[in-house]
């Protein structure tokens, strides 16, 4: 079969075209199907938190300044060592929030561990209650979260925590505390400062999702929340907490 | 080791988050209360010792009730946004009805009883007066010129409703201010049912004693003679209320220290640290107990007058340090410790900073300008007739 300069030309051109409308076909259709969009009432957002695995390294506080720029000197996540005698009040430290870790100890003779600390999310928290504008609130997947375009800056939350979780941001003006990085978690990520946990001592969990292993894990382990007269409903579960702890 | 801090605290805790500007808000508000009580006394209870100092009174409560809401304007992160306590009120928030409580007591209570209260006078010397003089007088009588017996005696009708209206208003204004402190379960020094009415007790104690000192330095200024039988009164219901609060806080403290429950033994060392001085001492001592022995002995004996004088003018001053006092220790002493119960921090006041101490003695300043210039205004008494209103 003789072919033209001309009819190659031709079938060329028909083919591109061909391809391309092949191309656009497929995007409409959609080749892989898109992300399932995120749904806030399918979670109720928590953390679990294992006190015998975590070795007061450090990276959470690192992961959590670096991912969400907390200003120096304020914590949205950070680990205390207790060293603990008996019958005495515990020795507690956090030198910089435990930003670069620990020093070694001077005593080896006391029962010591670390508490990693964040905001505990709490379902009836006093912080939201006492906003006089409403600008901080739990959203519905149980995430305490603070607007930052309608906080006066009263600081009456920063009062009401019992925890010490919040802090006013030095630049903004607002209150500032832990989102549970709810702009990765929506996302199908975990935490910043789970990711970065070496030991996994810390862990994000859904308690909306009945495959969660916090069910298997409040299941199986003797667990406690902080401060738990505060009935302030925290989901911020610690394994094995030792009662010295405040 | 961060400087300032002892033990441990939380790290968010190292800088106090309310300052010297929201240690004026209740004691400013006190003030208010208490200027309105003792107004009422004479009013609602017809004490006719007092009467010489009722006008005195409505007007100091008002200059205070100004500057009320400005120490906390001038604490907020960004204040622009404070009209949204208004618009977009938290029900649940105990602070979201200061703004809705502020107004009923200044426009509902006191503008109106003072508007009443002076209705006539401003009528005189809207006629009397020449030039701007005149024409502010004009506008205070918003057009109604109609002083006639019969209009007076409305007047003096509805001003009563009003005052009997504000009894409770200055209750509420002060005990909720009290309630904003009392209801955070999270802090024990804050954290107690009597907070609101020992704010209100208290309230009513430096309110008292601040027209006491106001009316013997007009007297003074203006070289009227004082009225004797009146500020024998007003230092004898002065020792009552003050009995009153001090056992309150007395009572407060009974309560705490039999209790001790875990939060104890960290708030009896701040007590005994860095309260030290200004609970201890200040408050207590010679905010609380010297002005209560004075006030005691003039319920015992009979000193003349000269010394009366001294000794009321002494007790009241003195009040309204201790009562300043009692608010800083709540305020301040409330964040020195940290809510893990294991460490303390310190509070610096900062001089020329925006909730510095300049701040602070401006904002303090302000009210007794603006009473001054009320009183020129609105003349408390008829020159030369201390004892008497100019409105019979």
């Amino acid at each position: 079969m003789d072919l033209s300069r001309r009819d190659i030309f031709k079938i060329g051109g028909k083919l591109l075209l061909l391809a391309s409308a092949g191309a656009t076909f497929d995007e409409i259709l959609g080749a892989a199907p898109p992300p399932e969009a995120y749904r806030m009432a399918d979670h109720w957002w928590g953390m679990i938190i294992d006190i015998d695995k975590c070795i007061g390294c450090g990276s959470c506080v690192r992961a959590c300044a670096q991912e969400n720029q907390v200003p120096a000197g304020f914590f949205r996540t950070w680990v205390e060592r207790y060293q603990v005698e008996e019958g005495k009040q515990p020795l507690v430290d956090s030198p910089n929030g435990a930003m670069d870790g620990f020093p070694p100890s001077k005593r080896t003779d006391l029962k010591s561990f670390f508490v990693p600390k964040l905001c505990n999310q709490c379902a009836s928290s006093p912080c939201v209650q006492v906003c006089p504008v409403g600008a901080t609130f739990v959203s519905p997947d149980g995430v305490v979260l603070v607007d930052e375009t309608y906080c006066l800056g009263c600081r009456y939350c920063v009062q009401a925590c019992p925890y010490g979780c919040r802090y006013l941001h030095p630049q903004k003006r607002t209150v500032d505390k832990c989102t549970l990085c709810y702009h990765r978690i929506t996302k199908g990520l975990t935490t910043a400062c789970c990711e970065n946990c070496p030991t996994g001592a810390r862990q994000l969990v859904d308690f909306k999702n009945p495959k969660d292993a916090v069910h298997e894990f409040l299941r199986n382990n003797k667990v406690e929340v902080l401060k738990p007269y505060m009935a302030t409903g925290a989901k911020v579960y610690y394994k094995d907490l030792d009662g010295a702890v405040r | 080791m961060i400087p300032g801090v002892d033990g441990f605290i939380y790290p968010n805790e190292v800088e106090l988050q309310w300052g010297l500007l929201v240690v004026l808000y209740p004691y400013i508000t006190g003030l208010v209360a208490g200027a309105f009580i003792l107004a009422s006394l004479e009013r609602v209870f017809k004490v006719e010792a007092v009467r010489p100092t009722y006008r005195l009174a409505l007007l100091t409560a008002l200059a205070f009730l100004l500057v009320a809401p400005l120490p906390l304007q001038l604490h907020l992160g960004h204040p622009e946004r404070s009209l949204e306590m208004y618009l977009t009120p938290h029900r649940s928030s105990a602070m979201a009805m200061f703004g809705f409580v502020y107004l009923w007591y200044l426009m509902v209570v006191l503008l109106l009883e003072i508007w009443l209260e002076y209705r006539a006078d401003i009528v005189r010397l809207a006629q009397t007066t020449t030039g701007w003089q005149r024409l502010v007088y004009k506008l205070l009588t918003l057009g109604s010129e109609n002083v006639s017996p019969e209009a007076r005696r409305i007047d003096d009708k509805v001003s009563y409703v009003v005052t009997v209206i504000g009894i409770p208003s200055a209750f509420l204004l002060h005990g909720y201010v009290g309630f904003i402190f009392g209801s955070i379960k999270a802090n024990p020094w804050w954290s107690s049912p009597l907070m609101p009415i020992v704010f209100l007790f208290s309230a009513m104690v430096s309110g008292i004693a601040a027209v006491l000192a106001l009316y013997m330095a007009f007297m003074k200024v203006k070289k009227m003679p004082l009225d004797m039988g009146c500020l024998d009164t007003i230092a004898k219901y002065l020792f009552y209320t003050f009995v009153i609060d001090f056992s309150l806080e007395l009572l407060d403290l009974v309560q705490r220290t039999y209790e001790a429950d875990e939060s104890f033994r960290t708030l009896d060392f701040m007590v005994h640290t860095r309260l030290w001085g200004s609970q201890v001492i200040l408050q207590i001592c010679v905010g609380t107990l010297l002005p209560l022995a004075l006030l005691a002995a003039n319920q015992l004996w009979k000193f003349s007058e000269l010394r009366r004088k001294a000794m009321y003018l002494t007790a009241s001053l003195l009040t309204m340090m201790g009562i300043f006092a009692m608010r800083w220790n709540v305020v301040i002493g409330g964040q020195l410790f940290s809510k893990s119960f294991l460490g303390y921090t310190t509070y610096k006041v900062g001089f020329a900073a925006r909730e510095g101490l300049l701040s602070a003695i401006g904002l303090m300043a302000l009210p007794f300008i603006i009473v001054v210039v009320l009183v020129k205004l609105l003349p408390p008494w008829a020159e030369g007739k201390p004892s008497e209103n100019v409105v019979g």
